[in-house]
């Protein structure tokens, strides 16, 4: 048994857990990681246990140190102490810098790590059997993609990530779809978001104004857009002035 | 977390800063505790007047957040702004940045981006050439989910040390007006030195720019004294009034004793 993500906190994981176990009394024996964000590796201490490994990007360790007490401290303020309190950051040991395959005896995942994209820790698992994508963060559906890592990066990572030969990808966020039908709204999204800051640039006006309107044109195709667009365009704002 | 723990409290008793348990947090105010570490109790006047902050309310990313400091004196007030430090109560780091103004430059605007760790009040306090304190004040609030106050692209950022970038800006004022506005870029990744490297089992040392002054020919504009809340790529951008010179040079240093320099003809903007 393999186990992908394992939600974003311990209570999480253990239902995660429970439902696995609901239908399997197979051993786990990898947890992976998409990346680090604590929506998906904040399970990660309900899988703990003799003979199973922790597998992820080989970025994911230094990220989890850096980051792992700042997201501590945010989610225990979002989430309250009750849920946050038992979480433990459980780093993989088993590193992926290129590609992976974990042989489960009945069907083989390929394991790729990629360049910054949505994070720079992020990574993807391909069920070769069933031709399941399981594509963490890298793909977004109806909840507006969050870049936290590299938005020239990404949109060079879609490039390569659709010749994978999936028939459906699961998605970090959103419902099974596709594929690779289902990266068409995120890759309009990214472009138009792209184009805009580079505009914004180009003309000199300051980061601040940015996050009002850049993709704003995407307003009405994504979910939680106000909760992340203008995040989005800052940080896609200071990536681009470099160029 | 003990570990991060004890080294912020580590730092904190470096620094001369109280460190709170998470739990008391919220109801204690770090601000009289910073008055009298960075300003030695000096009396605050009301900035009102003098100096104005402007932050987006809520911290977007929590690794980029922009910050404008601009003067409120009137063109005829004798009084001119000496420096202006930025304090984020809650970081932990709080001294951001401490700007001096060069005494012709008559500089008065300046935008950054810092880091923001929290919940916090975020102070500008001015010091004007009347020898007095002036202080303003906003609130941001941290940012929600997945967003860290650190690198997105810890190899990107290292590739990019030390590269300098000078840009001017069309102003609304007329051609022959001598304000300027400028942006100055130095790529540095602005490491905090408070995580631990997990490999390793050591602290990333803070690697930082400490230093940076920029001047037309060899006339002071601005400089920037830094620490660790400001965001990677340390970038100002200011108004600042011509005085003629052909040259605007930028020297940074950072604490591995790194210096950088670079400059540029004012002719010919954006290159």
């Amino acid at each position: 048994m393999a186990v992908i993500d394992t939600g974003g906190s311990l209570r999480g994981g253990e239902a995660l857990l429970a439902a696995v176990r609901a239908r399997t009394s197979k051993p786990i024996r990898y947890v992976i990681n998409t990346h680090g964000h604590p929506d998906h590796v904040f399970g990660n201490g309900a899988f703990v246990a003799e003979g199973t490994s922790f597998v992820g990007h080989s970025k994911l360790p230094q990220a989890l140190a850096t980051r792992g007490p700042y997201y501590l401290d945010n989610f225990r303020r979002i989430m309250g102490s009750d849920l946050i309190d038992p979480v433990k950051i459980v780093p993989p040991t088993l590193l992926v810098t290129d590609t992976l395959t974990l042989d489960l005896g009945s069907r083989r995942l390929a394991l790729r790590a990629w360049s910054p994209g949505h994070s720079d820790s992020d990574l993807t698992v391909f069920d070769e059997t069933t031709k399941t994508l399981f594509a963490g963060d890298l793909v977004f559906l109806r909840h507006v993609p969050v870049m936290d890592g590299s938005i020239r990066g990404w949109l060079g990572t879609l490039k390569e990530l659709e010749s994978i030969p999936a028939q459906r990808v699961v998605p970090g966020h959103g419902p099974v779809s596709e594929w690779p039908g289902a990266l068409a709204n995120e890759r309009r999204y990214l472009m138009a978001l792209l184009a805009d800051v580079r505009a914004s640039n180009k003309k000199g006006e300051p980061i601040r104004t940015v996050a009002d309107k850049a993709a704003a044109s995407e307003r009405p195709h994504w979910e939680l857009f106000d909760d992340y667009n203008a995040r989005n365009a800052t940080a896609a704002f200071s990536e681009i002035e470099w160029e | 977390m003990m570990g991060y723990t004890r080294r912020l409290t580590l730092i904190a008793a470096l620094l001369g800063i109280v460190a709170v348990p998470a739990s008391a947090e919220e109801a204690y105010d770090p601000w009289p505790g910073l008055v009298q570490d960075i300003f030695s109790n000096r009396p605050m006047n009301d900035g009102g007047n003098v100096i104005g902050i402007e932050m987006p309310y809520r911290a977007e990313d929590a690794a980029i957040v922009p910050v404008t400091l601009r003067s409120k004196l009137s063109p005829g007030d004798a009084r001119r702004i000496r420096s202006i430090t930025l304090v984020i109560d809650r970081n932990p780091a709080p001294m951001a940045a401490k700007f001096e103004l060069g005494p012709d430059a008559n500089v008065t605007e300046i935008s950054t981006r810092v880091r923001v760790n929290n919940y916090t009040d975020v102070h500008a306090v001015a010091e004007l050439s009347d020898g007095r304190l002036y202080v303003s004040k906003t609130y941001v609030k941290a940012s929600g989910g997945c967003s860290a106050p650190a690198a997105k692209n810890a190899e990107e950022a290292q590739n990019r040390l030390g590269k300098m970038r000078y840009r001017q800006f069309a102003r609304e004022e007329a051609p022959a007006s001598r304000v300027r506005e400028a942006q100055i870029m130095i790529g540095h990744p602005n490491n905090s030195g408070l995580q631990m490297d997990q490999v390793t089992q050591l602290y990333i040392p803070a690697f930082f720019i400490n230093q940076l002054k920029l001047t037309q020919d060899d006339s002071p504009v601005l400089s920037m004294e830094g620490g660790i809340s400001i965001s990677e790529d340390p970038n100002l951008r200011f108004t600042y009034v011509s005085n003629g010179a052909k040259r605007f040079r930028a020297e940074a240093k950072d604490t591995d004793g790194h210096v950088f320099r670079n400059e540029w003809d004012v002719e010919k903007p954006g290159t």
